[in-house]
């Protein structure tokens, strides 16, 4: 499978937290090529089904990233130009000047209204306009506008895909597509390889706005172990150190209180095996990813978390190494298909022992 | 459309070239001579035509310049970075998360921040500097990056040029100011006149209106006439203040701006044409911005001058927005002011 013509296809079409629609489609393309069962959920999250080798039933393991991105919504009509709101954690200092598309009856092309800097007042000039105080601006007039616009239409920043060098790219929503891609590029692996679990490959919405797609789908699933795959925050000058990970370094394996200590074990042995290019992220706490809301799924669920380095997250030139997306996918196929027995039995033990002290 | 050839095209202050190739392509046929001078500007000749039976002996001078704001990479770190300086008046405040291509081969780069969840409260409440940006070329080393981007490489936006629609039929394109003009200028060349004319592009205007001033000195005009893509700040505002010049409401004539004071005979004689050929106008608020006729009218023994602008929204922002119901008024109103200009001012 080629990644970059379907991270691209991913990074460029839009779907904002709860729209997802449109990268939905592209998804269920992409997985159905690898699995025996593809099927939308009532909050719209999609789920591909690859079945482990033999008579089952087999133990499941679920994939979750998520597919929704950070974006705008329309607030308000104001003298031919559009007030507006984010949804996602969005730093309204990347907004100035940046080309948007405004989802409303059609998609419209947009500006984020700046002014120049002949004309700037002193004030403005040093600090940031918060978002409430800025204007998409598609050149319309307001008769015009409200033909087409109405509040609560999304906003994406428009944004092309761009290699740079060395096997880098940039573009938008890399946050989390580049999971999205991991994943596909696991069930791509996986179809040419033995395993004995159930995979169930879930590309989540809602993520963005409180882990919502991974709840509904991890208690729908009930899988016998969860990895979440995420970006990290990648490292580079100006950036502390301690809450980064290293890019081209591989996929970083979490570890920490929202990871079973087994899922993690079992994902680092993977990566030595396979001599797959890792790193160890710890997170003394919330990792602020699906695989947070998964573990807390019914009685819980041993989860795991894989993070691809990304820098500039959450805004629109989102950058990225394309071999640490091939080296999570392997990761992820490789931790897959040396699931067995006795990874069961090991996960239950430990239930046990808990139990027990 | 020519435009968007131009606004889509590379062309930093000091790099005009690649500007000045689509303007050459464009009126080769309109003209009778052209040359490039030492700085860059392009000073086309078109003489007056036969049809004309009154020969106005005025030797006119219309201009627009080339050039445009961007950046210049200034030195590589140990971690690969690029820092870059500006060139023109342009903000680190619309540099922030925006592509850039570097060089005539267009290598592409990002300018990143650091994102929103490891920001310190303190950092959200200011701007950063154009010193505290880099760019992101995916390379980590600092030998690597020299070799790909040399020290003084320019850069610019990447932003296509689309068309928006409506009734003031908008499109969005980086650098109306002042291909805008320059578009203006190609289109008038495709008429003819009854006296001798000059049709400057220049360079480094966004540096001083540094071409203006030797292409203005070589010509030596009787009368210069500027076009320009002028600021246009008709958003909604908490202050009342003027929005400068307006979308939709026509070609804007500068009564003065910070590097002129238009000569008024030649406002007058604007507007006066506006009027009897019925083409909206508007003035643009006086006291902001400089454009080359602050070097051209101080040529030599001095030359009257005047400045007629599309309005155009932010302008040294990556994307810019202009109404070609503007543009195209403004192509009429400087060709019938042209054709009406009279041989006298006495």
């Amino acid at each position: 499978m080629e990644v970059i013509p379907f991270l691209r296809a991913l990074s460029e079409a839009a779907g904002v937290s709860g729209y997802e629609n449109s990268i939905r489609e592209l998804v269920i393309e992409k997985f159905s090529q690898f699995a025996d069962e593809v099927r939308t959920d009532k909050l719209g999250n999609l789920i591909a089904l690859k079945r482990g080798e033999g008579q089952g039933p087999h133990p499941r393991v679920m994939l979750a990233g998520h597919m929704d991105e950070i974006g705008l919504m329309i607030t308000a009509f104001k003298e031919g130009f559009l007030h507006f709101t984010t949804v996602g954690g969005i730093d309204p200092r990347v907004l100035l000047g940046q080309e948007v598309v405004v989802h409303g009856r059609r998609n419209l092309p947009g500006i984020i209204s700046s002014r120049p800097p002949h004309v700037l007042p002193e004030e403005e000039r040093e600090k940031p306009r918060p978002t409430e105080k800025l204007f998409i601006d598609l050149g319309l007039p307001q008769e015009e506008l409200t033909q087409w616009v109405q509040v609560g239409d999304l906003v994406t920043i428009q944004r092309r895909f761009t290699e740079l060098k060395n096997g880098w790219a940039a573009g938008k929503a890399f946050d989390d597509r580049a999971a999205v891609t991991a994943i596909a590029l696991c069930l791509a692996e996986l179809a040419r390889m033995r395993h004995e679990w159930d995979v169930y490959a879930v590309a989540t919405v809602q993520e963005e706005v409180g882990l919502r797609g991974a709840i509904t789908s991890t208690y729908d699933i009930m899988p016998q172990v969860g990895i979440a795959i995420d970006v990290g925050f990648g490292a580079g000058p100006g950036q502390p150190e301690g809450k980064t990970i290293e890019m081209d370094k591989g996929p970083a394996i979490a570890f920490g209180p929202n990871i079973h200590p087994k899922v993690h074990e079992g994902l680092v042995e993977a990566a030595q095996v396979l001599e797959i290019p890792h790193q160890i992220e710890p997170i003394p706490g919330r990792s602020g990813t699906d695989a947070w809301a998964m573990q807390i799924t019914r009685e819980g669920i041993p989860t795991g978390l894989l993070s691809i380095p990304l820098r500039y997250m959450h805004t629109s030139v989102e950058t990225l190494v394309i071999k640490d997306i091939e080296r999570t996918g392997r990761l992820l196929a490789g931790f897959i298909g040396r699931l067995d027995e006795a990874f069961i039995k090991a996960l239950n033990e430990q239930l046990q022992t808990e139990e027990a002290a | 459309m020519i435009l968007q050839e131009l606004s889509e095209a590379f062309g930093v202050s000091g790099h005009e070239s690649a500007v000045r190739e689509i303007v050459l392509e464009a009126i080769q046929e309109d003209v009778d001579s052209y040359q490039v001078d030492a700085l860059g500007n392009l000073i086309a000749f078109k003489r007056a035509h036969s049809q004309f039976a009154i020969r106005n002996p005025l030797k006119v001078m219309v201009s627009a310049h080339m050039d445009e704001v961007g950046i210049m990479v200034t030195h590589a770190d140990k971690n690969g970075r690029l820092h870059f300086d500006v060139v023109g008046g342009l903000g680190a405040r619309v540099l922030l998360a925006q592509p850039v291509v570097l060089g005539d081969d267009g290598l592409s780069g990002v300018i990143g921040l650091k994102p929103i969840h490891l920001q310190e409260k303190e950092e959200r409440k200011k701007l950063p500097k154009v010193s505290d940006l880099t760019i992101d070329i995916g390379v980590a080393e600092k030998e690597e990056a020299e070799k790909a981007v040399s020290k003084g490489t320019y850069g610019a936006f990447a932003t296509p040029f689309t068309e928006l629609g409506g009734e003031l039929r908008t499109v969005k394109g980086k650098a109306f100011d002042d291909r805008a003009g320059c578009a203006v200028l190609i289109e008038l060349l495709k008429a003819d006149y009854p006296f001798d004319l000059w049709a400057a592009f220049t360079v480094q205007e966004e540096l001083g209106l540094r071409g203006a001033r030797v292409a203005g000195f070589r010509v030596d005009p009787d009368v210069a006439f500027v076009l320009e893509g002028t600021v246009c700040d008709d958003l909604p505002k908490e202050r009342d203040e003027s929005p400068t010049t307006e979308l939709g409401k026509g070609p804007a004539i500068t009564i003065r701006d910070r590097s002129v004071v238009c000569d008024p005979r030649l406002i007058k004689h604007l507007v006066e044409v506006a009027k009897a050929e019925d083409i909206p106008y508007q003035f643009k608020q006086p006291g902001i911005g400089g454009t080359d006729a602050g070097a051209i009218h101080l040529v030599k023994e001095g030359v009257p001058s005047v400045v007629v602008s599309v309005p155009s929204r932010y302008i040294h922002s990556p994307v810019s927005l202009l109404s070609l119901v503007d543009f195209e008024n403004t192509v009429r109103l400087m060709q019938a002011a042209l054709s009406r200009l009279p041989e006298s001012w006495t």
